[in-house]
């Protein structure tokens, strides 16, 4: 199978404190931790065990500014076979559709039987899979944690429903799908798998190379544009205990005693 | 305005919590609005749910097929495009089903998607306000989305009061001969089977006090100091998704909208951010304690005692304080 996976760098979450610049245009920037996103990785390591069990090739495609290259990089060393670098000027501002029809056009340029997306990243909107699927007319399945071959040109699927339930289908290929954490364990990349393909070239492609016009993606195709950032400020809040460790401990022992927390 | 719709789910025969949510939602768009249910299924319990929905919207719209039986993404959005008029205006909830069907169907409607919404702050002429999160709810941001050539609106489950007033009596229309005027459309996913998640040695929706452990225990070894201070508290272990993917705790442990809901009286919340969909499988307002080392960490909103500390250097004092007390 060919193998395409849509990937995204993103501030490290578990890393950072997420924190509101003065004006409230963007998140504060500096100092922070990129990686890339995680449900993509699951998706990179899904598909190079799709590929090292029933053959074909694993892309890996991202869409983002310079530093982007950073994450492809790594998703190869992981074992991803190519890279492509969605880069242009005109990209930025895009809503969840821009990005998705600019995918749509690359994937239009390769010969792929399977995109895997992320089933969401650092917005949580979960929305690029299912729009490229319908852009492409292709079928789709979105929090999927099992994929199997099951005869020819056809998938056997699971997919995470409510409760930790699976909800099992067959999904003919080509097909889109969006992977769930926990659908297999990603292999470690470490800094020797990142220099051994240092050196692989990776194709930048703008809406020129893609063949889309630039109306298509960016603000001015935006649909949902986000207007500022803010903390948010829910109900009272904690109380959040003060003093030494030791006085800490002991009014949250006395807390916890008086709500019946230790038996 | 345009129509607006609700995607009404349901299950054995009873709306989903989401169908009230959706109709708050629904009016918060335009208090004038006669908002319409589209509610698909088989035949058996489907009058039933239309019958319920119809005390809570203005009109319902039921489609029925017994390809509808389990509510299969695929066959309901080519059904939707040819239910709905152009520029409709569409709720669904942010959850998995929601997930499925709605980034697609707002392609197929060539309408805007707007998703995972948390709240409404009104309209300008054909923009809606919205709020949502971004950043594991780290951050919020008001996004605008321009409705004026339809669009889909998913909604966070929870975050719209839900609006339990039956005082409706909404006509029920049928829109089977409609909608498949064509036929069944082709169905390139066919649905096999459903599996339940295996039930695990303890059952934490039983557990009067949990330990809730999160990413931040950083590795697996870590997990014995937590067991430990369940054990000096006489609680059951839980946690979060992260540690379950990880392959360290069992499905079973998982507390959230994808693992187990639990209603115990004391939460004590270990290295937890906070995300929605592990709060969203906490019931019963517990007293809940979140210790964490990021004083910004969103579970401090919600809990009632906060404590900013490292786990690993808190939780085996706090063991050893609970075990002498106890002495
Ligand atoms: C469809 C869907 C369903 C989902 N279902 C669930 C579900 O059922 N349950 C669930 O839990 N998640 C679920 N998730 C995942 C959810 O979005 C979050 O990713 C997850 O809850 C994060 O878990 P966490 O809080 O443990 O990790 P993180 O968000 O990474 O948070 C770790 C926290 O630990 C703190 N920390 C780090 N080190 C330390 C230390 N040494 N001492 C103290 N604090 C420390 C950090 O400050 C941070 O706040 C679901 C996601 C999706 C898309």
């Amino acid at each position: 199978m060919e193998i395409l996976v849509c990937v995204k760098r993103v501030p490290d979450t578990s890393e950072n404190e997420i924190t509101v610049n003065r004006d409230g245009t963007d998140i504060e920037r500096e100092d922070l931790v990129y990686s890339v996103n995680e449900w993509d990785n699951y998706a990179v390591e899904e598909a190079i065990r799709l590929r090292d069990t029933g053959g074909g090739s694993v892309t890996v495609v991202s869409l983002g500014p310079e530093e982007t290259e950073e994450v492809i990089r790594r998703e190869m060393a992981m074992g991803a076979d190519k890279g492509i670098h969605l880069m242009d000027p005109v990209f930025e501002g895009s809503d969840g559709r821009g990005v998705a029809a600019a995918l749509k056009a690359e994937v239009e340029k390769g010969n792929y039987d399977l995109v895997l997306t992320g089933a969401q990243a650092d917005d949580g909107a979960g929305q690029v899979g299912g729009m490229l699927a319908a852009m492409l007319q292709w079928p789709f399945a979105a929090l999927v944690n099992h994929i199997e071959m099951s005869g020819d040109g056809i998938l056997k699927i699971g997919r995470e429903i409510a409760g930790g339930n699976q909800e099992f289908s067959e999904i003919r290929l080509p097909c889109v799908l969006s992977i769930q954490t926990g659908i297999n364990e990603p292999r470690y990349v470490g800094i020797r798998g990142i220099r051994k393909v240092a050196s692989l070239e990776i194709p930048v492609h703008g809406t020129a190379e893609l063949g889309i016009p630039p109306e298509a993606v960016g603000e001015v195709g935006a649909k949902v544009k986000r207007i500022d950032y803010f903390v948010p400020q829910l109900g009272d809040g904690a109380e959040i205990l003060e003093g030494s460790q030791e006085e800490i401990i002991d009014k949250l022992i006395e807390l916890l005693k008086s709500k019946g927390g230790i038996k | 305005m345009a129509q607006i719709f609700a995607y009404i789910l349901h299950k054995d025969g009873v709306l989903d919590d989401t169908a009230l949510e959706l109709r708050a939602a629904g009016a918060t768009l335009d208090p004038e609005a006669a908002v319409t249910a589209v509610v698909t299924g088989s035949a058996g319990d489907l009058e039933k749910v239309c019958k319920e929905a119809a005390r809570s919207f203005d009109t319902v719209w039921k489609v029925e097929n017994d390809a509808l039986a389990y509510p299969n993404a695929e066959v309901i959005r080519p059904l939707m495009k040819r239910l709905l008029p152009k520029n409709s205006l569409v709720l669904l909830p942010h959850e998995h089903f929601g997930m499925d069907l709605a980034p697609g169907l707002s392609v197929a409607l060539e309408a805007a998607y707007l998703p995972d919404s948390v709240a409404f702050e009104g309209m300008e002429g054909d923009v809606l306000k919205a709020v949502r999160e971004e950043y594991s709810g780290m951050v919020r941001t008001h996004v605008r989305c321009n409705l004026s050539t339809g669009a889909v609106i998913t909604l966070r489950p929870g975050a719209f009061a839900p609006d339990e007033r039956k005082d409706k009596t909404g006509e029920i229309m049928d829109k089977t001969p409609e909608v498949f005027q064509e036929g069944l459309p082709e169905v390139p996913r066919r649905y096999l089977e459903m599996v339940e998640a295996e039930a695990g040695d303890v059952d934490i929706t039983k557990s009067e006090v949990l330990v809730s452990v999160g990413r931040g225990i950083e590795e697996q070894d870590n997990l014995e100091m937590i067991q430990e201070l369940a054990k000096a508290m006489g609680a059951d272990v839980s946690c979060s998704r992260p540690i379950v993917d990880a392959k360290w705790m069992e499905k079973s442990r998982q507390v959230g909208t994808s693992g187990k809901t639990v209603k115990p009286k004391v939460y004590l919340a270990l290295g937890i951010s906070g995300s929605f969909q592990h709060l969203g499988g906490i019931k019963g307002s517990p007293f809940m304690v979140a210790v964490n080392k990021n004083p910004k960490a969103p579970i401090f909103q919600v809990a009632d005692v906060g404590v900013v500390a490292d786990i690993l250097d808190f939780v085996p004092n706090l063991t050893e304080k609970i075990a002498e007390s106890a002495k």
